[in-house]
């Protein structure tokens, strides 16, 4: 059989389990309820906030277009990091960690076949989420810069080569990298590197304030102005090529020696990844096998969680104890703190860093809403953090859960369990959040006191719907716990929390609306009245009271009737 | 000590069981033969309450499982056919955890688990993540974990799997001591010397029905055979000699 054959081979049954899966029944219903509400929301929104953007840009003789150039290459950068870690880890899964890997081996097919098959999969898993959001920036760019029809092969053509460039490199590096440590390892090291990596990345670009790009007069001149506008992209990076091709494509002529370059480069780390694959791939293969040292020992936290939680019956304590240590010897799971340790910092810098309390009426009343506002973006944040951290967690039972059925314990009671120790970190988290950016915006008492009650509030309401939807759509078969948000049923979820969110945010400003009406100009500022506060709390806790008890009630029944499936 | 009523379970359009009725006796040890996808697995699921029937009752010590699933499930221990367990437990702690399930704790659960820990040599493995076992280590990590509540009935799906001999030869002494301490043991196996050496009574269900139960002397009378091993009375009743058609598979394959 050709080489062509056997990658055509190789990637059937990927195709037809991931056919098989968008066409079963609740997917499809799952899948339109999505699709339609990112159809409805986030492209036309990313569309038409780029296009009024760069339009505005454009009008800004000689710098506008290449400002627009240098975002464009920015943003490139961006993503070719994150598409490069991505791949890494994919291909780790993908060449190393599969479950079919060991049938695959035994059977006579050539080696280039399972390179090339493996190479797509890791592709294709890494990269459909940074396709999906360059696809209305794109088109923003086409649109301003009237770039016609065209543009679209033109895109493709650059596009192909950023997304194999990545992909080769990724796997060939981990290759190289499990000929050092054993794949499980190897995973952990990256995955903290690269989250560490990304986490510094986030801060760096915070302090660099990159809005200041758009808005020249905060330059003293305008040297130091183009000079910025350098930023951190290199003629040496592959999303610096891209980027040049894209805007040779929408200036109407093209550099011959950049897609040269792109092409070449993504053909070349191809077939040298093909040439280190054959070569070192089965020695690799047998090394990621081995696993590493793996004793537990215990420690002075252990000892003091098991004292902490020895008040708690044993059926309660057991479920609780097994959650949480499995969550911290997963380093999927746990490395993902220090992204969340890094947004607390980003979230309480940004709040200090507006241009509030100025003493002036204007400025009085902006402190009101943002103060207000910062509900809504705190709320924001502990949604995708639930998102993340307490959807996937019926998921992650996965293979296990005959061990909780086949034992007297209730599904209420597992539910219960998951439920705490989703909403004691999180609601921690929301606290701290919640307090310091008062205490940042210097926020009268009562108004100190509504905010922190909701924010709790509203914790416990996602911590539920997250464990809900969690149930409604698991993921029983991902090796990455990671992965797992990213499902139709964790976009659901956000979507359903987010609304959920504006509900109660809609509440407290209908009820609070005499007091923010008396911060504008020409009116009388007064205090927030203790009425108006318990008629906002009270709203609060009824919707979110209907969020908690309401999710949990729908995720146990489902649970029962999955008994009967 | 089991009682299976009339146990029906569909998936869709497919019958899986098909109004199955058994009476598994206290004290003994009963085998559950049939050939692939008779409807073994899903019967042994309903009976350790993981699955629920479309129809039918299951009863364990006089208890209806539908009316009563948790005093039920507390007298089982249940070992399912595949070793799916929390990878990032240790071996201990995953034994403490099922014990905890049945609301137990304390010292007496510690002895038990070092006992169960060294009967299958997997003493020095207490503290390593479950990971990190082999397949044979995981089934007997497995099987302790169903023992280690003390229960009155062991449900156990194919309980040789990855078993090296000796192991298997604990299992083997260890489930005819169970039983012969008043213990309850359903085993569903398909190796046949296995359930002919082990078990009290066999069962043989095809097409989600039981064809007979009872001993080897009351298979033989179902079967017309009086000389016949298990194997050949297995094959009888499940219509399933093949010889022919082994024959002729291997002449087409040259």
């Amino acid at each position: 059989m050709s080489v062509v054959s056997e990658y055509r081979l190789l990637l059937r049954p990927k195709w037809l389990a991931a056919w098989r899966r968008a066409s079963s029944a609740r997917s499809r219903l799952g899948r339109i309820v999505l699709l339609g509400a990112l159809g409805a929301a986030a492209w036309p929104v990313v569309y038409l906030t780029l296009v009024r953007f760069l339009a505005a840009l454009r009008q800004v003789e000689d710098i506008g277009p290449l400002l627009a150039s240098r975002l464009l290459a920015l943003g490139l950068l961006i993503f070719f990091g994150l598409l490069l870690l991505s791949n890494v880890i994919g291909a780790l899964s993908g060449f190393f960690l599969a479950r079919d890997l060991p049938a695959l081996r035994a059977t006579p097919v050539d080696g280039l076949s399972i390179y090339l098959a493996r190479l797509t999969e890791t592709l294709v898993s890494s990269s459909w989420m940074v396709l999906l959001i360059l696809i209305p920036v794109l088109a923003a760019y086409a649109r301003v810069f009237d770039a016609g029809v065209v543009f679209l092969p033109i895109s493709l053509g650059a596009l192909i080569p950023f997304l194999l460039i990545p992909a080769a490199l990724g796997s060939a590096f981990t290759l190289l990298l499990v000929r050092v440590f054993p794949a499980r390892r190897s995973r952990d090291i990256l995955l903290v590197a690269g989250l560490g990596g990304i986490a510094v990345l986030v801060l760096v670009l915070r302090v660099l304030r990159p809005e200041r790009l758009v808005n020249p007069e905060s330059y003293r001149n305008l040297v130091e102005f183009l000079e910025s506008l350098r930023g951190p992209s290199s003629p040496w990076l592959p999303s610096q090529w891209t980027a040049d091709a894209l805007v040779g494509g929408l200036e109407g002529g093209s550099d011959f020696l950049t897609w040269l370059l792109l092409w070449s480069t993504a053909a070349g780390l191809t077939t040298l990844g093909a040439a280190l694959h054959g070569r070192l791939y089965p020695t690799c293969f047998t090394r990621a096998q081995e696993g590493d040292e793996q004793r537990v020992r215990r420690s002075g936290g252990t000892a003091l969680l098991e004292r902490l939680l020895s008040r708690l019956a044993v059926r309660r304590r057991e479920l609780v104890l097994k959650d949480i240590r499995t969550f911290f010897r997963d380093t999927t799971q746990w490395s993902q703190l220090i992204i969340l340790a890094v947004l607390v910092v980003v979230y309480v810098y940004n709040m200090s860093a507006l241009p509030l309390n100025a003493g002036t009426t204007i400025s009085r009343y902006l402190t009101t809403l943002v103060l207000f506002l910062n509900l809504a973006l705190t709320g924001f944040v502990v949604a995708a953090i639930a998102g993340r951290f307490v959807f996937p967690a019926f998921s992650l039972e996965g293979r296990t859960l005959w061990l909780l059925r086949s034992s007297p314990v209730e599904a209420g009671e597992v539910l219960k369990s998951k439920f705490w120790t989703g909403l004691l970190p999180l609601g921690f988290l929301a606290l701290i959040l919640t307090v310091l950016t008062n205490l940042v915006l210097d926020v009268p008492p009562v108004l100190f006191g509504l905010s922190i009650v909701s924010i709790v509030l509203i914790t416990a309401s996602f911590t539920a719907q997250a464990l809900a939807w969690g149930v409604y759509f698991p993921v029983f078969e991902s090796e990455n716990a990671a992965q797992i948000p990213t499902s139709i049923g964790g976009l659901l979820y956000m979507l359903g929390a987010l609304a959920s969110l504006g509900l109660v945010v809609l509440c407290q400003g209908w009820a609070l609306r005499d007091y923010f009406i008396s911060g504008l100009p020409g009116r009388a500022p007064r205090s927030v009245a203790i009425s108006e506060a318990v008629v906002a709390l009270a709203l609060t806790f009824g919707l979110t009271m209907i969020g908690v008890f309401g999710s949990l009630w729908a995720a146990e029944a489902r649970i029962e009737s999955r008994r009967s499936g | 000590m089991i009682e299976l009523v009339s146990l029906t379970k569909r998936y869709g359009e497919f019958v899986a069981v098909d109004a199955l009725s058994l009476s598994v006796p206290e004290g003994r040890i009963t085998g559950l033969l049939g050939p692939n996808g008779a409807g073994k697995t899903t019967t042994l699921r309903m009976i350790a309450g993981i699955l629920e029937p479309d129809s039918g009752e299951v009863r364990i010590g006089g208890l209806d499982m539908a009316r009563e699933p948790l005093a039920t499930r507390s007298m089982l221990g249940f070992v399912p056919d595949r070793p799916f367990v929390y990878e990032k437990l240790t071996g201990g702690e995953l034994l403490r955890f099922t014990a905890g399930l049945h609301g137990m704790s304390g010292s007496v659960v510690e002895t038990r688990i070092d006992e169960l820990l060294e009967l299958w040599d997997l003493v020095s493995w207490k503290d390593q993540l479950v990971e990190s076992y082999s397949h044979g280590m995981r089934q007997k990590l497995i099987l302790s974990s169903a023992l280690v509540h003390a229960p009155r009935v062991l449900v156990i799906d194919e309980p040789m799997v990855g078993l090296d001999p000796r192991s298997a030869r604990i299992l083997k002494d260890l489930l005819r001591e169970f039983a012969d301490r008043g213990g309850t043991v359903l085993v569903s196996t398909h190796t046949l010397e296995l359930a002919e050496v082990l078990c009290d009574q066999m069962a043989i269900i095809d097409h989600g029905q039981i064809a007979v139960a009872g001993t080897m002397a009351d298979l033989r009378r179902a079967a017309e055979s009086s000389e016949a091993g298990l194997e050949q009375l297995f094959l009888r009743i499940t219509r399933g000699a093949t010889d022919l058609r082994i024959a002729s598979l291997l002449d087409a394959l040259g």
